[in-house]
């Protein structure tokens, strides 16, 4: 066994036995639902910034982003753009949110949505919507894991299956066992050894490919080499792609579940505010990530699968041992997500589409969103056997575009309560079938050519269908009104 | 409340990142990185910095 597959293996052991130690932290009863889902609403600032930060900064950022980069250029860099101008966005709807459930004892989006226009049809769309889109973010966590874990298997990536399978049982497990304290204590962990890898990448890595002009003249000249060329700079027309699909991005990116839940939890709403300011310290990190698929361009990697690209690079420039502690950043960085992801998507089936048939409250809606995230890790893992995407990242993108159709409902109603829930729940159903049929038409691209006015334009799928979603909201929220009237 | 004022701040990262025509392009380069790159990875740190600004300056009004 070489010390790289040790340091990893010793490492998922060791934040598995955090993950069930951390059931006792602050001596909670774990049996109410805002102690085992929302760590008892305990989280300062230190706290909430890395759990945020281990909770947003996913396989998305460590292995999806490279590969993107790696294999389309300048594009790849709209993930940029977008953790930039979530935080303006956060700052501003999750201040309210926070402000709202607190007050109210809300644990979920559809919770608020419920109150705020009394109807149960559109809370249960609101739910659904969040239990759908966190499924292929989970997935796109376990291709992250299974890009590290095949590094490991001669024979290819499908021997990765028993490693993945095994890890993904134990994070059901200590995730069923202590709740949000668990992946909130492992973030500590996780965050720690990213910004280590990150910052020995980007010292090593560039300088040994002969600094950063060369990195970039190599993967301009690779690029436009390749059987459907592309540069590292944009063409006019991925213009409007790369602003939709940034634009697109930061508008979903905090009405996930998973993030929902990891906000839900801060102490007090300075600890939100205060965490708008600094988190995007992690977008830095991102930013230099997906630089990294450069570097693999111009270490002359070269793979099908694209996924791969940044653990082949590590294997290439560090030492065994040094690549044992990057792979684990990976992995652990894939398994803190995945759990929060599984909490947060329970939550809203226990509280929000099972609650709607009972009565009964915390006790039982605990016991149920407990049992519904291991059903959800199941789910998950079987989507990446059976969902073949030519990106990973597409996984994300598309959960956005059917993720963002709760924004009239939810963001815009945190300030208005002019809309109708009819004309909501029908700008809803309009958008989730733009979305998937824009998506089927395109062969499951996250883009869209629309022809229009003798022109192409191409942009992000999960903007096309907002807009269609708010202006029908808007016009049947009129007609309802003059009907009452 | 004037202090409300303070958030018209956080539109310029919008402007700063989502018209990509103002920054897609070659120089001047810093360490060897095109403008295109280190242009947008200088904004995370300016929205972080007016982030900052903006919570400071608001924090004990309410949105």
């Amino acid at each position: 066994m070489s010390s790289a597959a040790l340091i990893l293996g010793v490492s998922v052991t060791g934040v598995t036995a955090l993950g069930f130690i951390a059931a006792r932290w602050g001596g909670a009863n774990l049996r109410d639902l805002e102690q085992w889902a929302l760590g008892g609403r305990s989280f300062g600032t230190i706290v909430s910034w890395f759990l945020l930060g281990g909770d947003l900064y996913t396989a998305y950022t460590f292995v999806a982003v490279p590969a993107l980069v790696y294999g389309v250029g300048a594009l790849g860099f709209f993930a940029v753009p977008y953790a930039t101008i979530a935080y303006p966005i956060a700052l501003i709807v999750l201040s309210k949110f926070w402000t709202i459930a607190r007050d109210r004892g809300y644990v979920t989006t559809a919770d608020f949505v419920r109150d705020r226009y009394n109807d149960r049809a559109l809370e249960i769309a609101i739910a659904l919507t969040g239990v759908v889109a966190a499924l292929p973010y989970i997935a796109l966590q376990l291709v992250g894991m299974r890009a590290v874990f095949s590094q490991f298997s001669t024979l290819g990536a499908m021997h990765a299956f028993p490693a993945l399978t095994v890890a993904f049982v134990l994070l059901a497990a200590y995730t069923y066992t202590s709740g949000l304290r668990a992946p909130a204590m492992i973030a500590f962990v996780k965050d720690t050894l990213i910004y280590v890898t990150v910052i020995a990448a980007v010292t090593v890595i560039p300088a040994r490919l002969g600094g950063w002009g060369h990195v970039f003249s190599l993967s301009a000249a690779a690029l436009a080499a390749r059987p459907k060329p592309s540069s590292i700079f944009l063409g006019p027309p991925q213009y409007f792609t790369y602003a939709t699909m940034a634009f697109g991005s930061a508008l979903s990116l905090f009405i996930y579940p998973h993030s929902i839940t990891s906000v839900l939890a801060a102490r007090s709403r300075e600890v939100i505010r205060r965490n708008a300011a600094l988190l995007p310290i992690y977008s830095l990190l991102l930013g230099l990530l997906a630089l990294l698929g450069y570097c693999a361009l111009a270490a002359g990697i070269s793979t099908k699968d694209t996924t791969s690209v940044v653990p082949q690079l590590f294997a290439r420039f560090f030492p065994n041992w040094f690549v044992g502690v990057a792979d684990a950043a990976i992995a652990i960085g894939a398994l803190v997500p995945a759990a929060i992801m599984s909490i947060g998507a329970a939550n809203l089936f226990a509280s929000n589409v099972f609650r709607e048939f009972s009565l009964q409250r915390s006790q039982v809606e605990t016991v149920i969103a407990k049992r519904l995230t291991l059903a959800i890790c199941a789910v998950a893992l079987l989507f990446i056997f059976f969902v073949p995407v030519p990106y990973a990242i597409d996984f994300q993108l598309l959960g956005g575009a059917l993720m963002l159709q709760i924004f009239p409902a939810f963001v815009l109603g945190l300030w208005t309560r002019w809309f109708h829930p009819k004309a909501l729940l029908a700008g809803w159903a309009c958008g989730l079938i733009a979305s998937c049929a824009m998506a089927y038409a395109g062969g499951f691209s996250a883009n869209y050519s629309l022809h229009a006015f003798g022109g192409t334009l191409t942009g992000f799928i999960a903007l096309y269908s907002l807009a269609l979603n708010l202006a029908v909201s808007a016009v049947l929220t009129l007609l309802l009104k003059r009907g009452t009237t | 409340m004037r202090r409300r004022g303070w958030y018209l701040l956080l539109v310029l990262p919008f402007i700063g990142t989502l018209i990509p025509p103002l920054y897609n392009h070659a120089a001047p380069t810093l360490f060897g990185m095109p403008f295109f790159y280190w242009y947008q990875l200088a904004w995370v740190l300016v929205t972080a910095g007016l982030l900052g600004i903006v919570v400071l300056m608001t924090r004990d009004g309410r949105v």
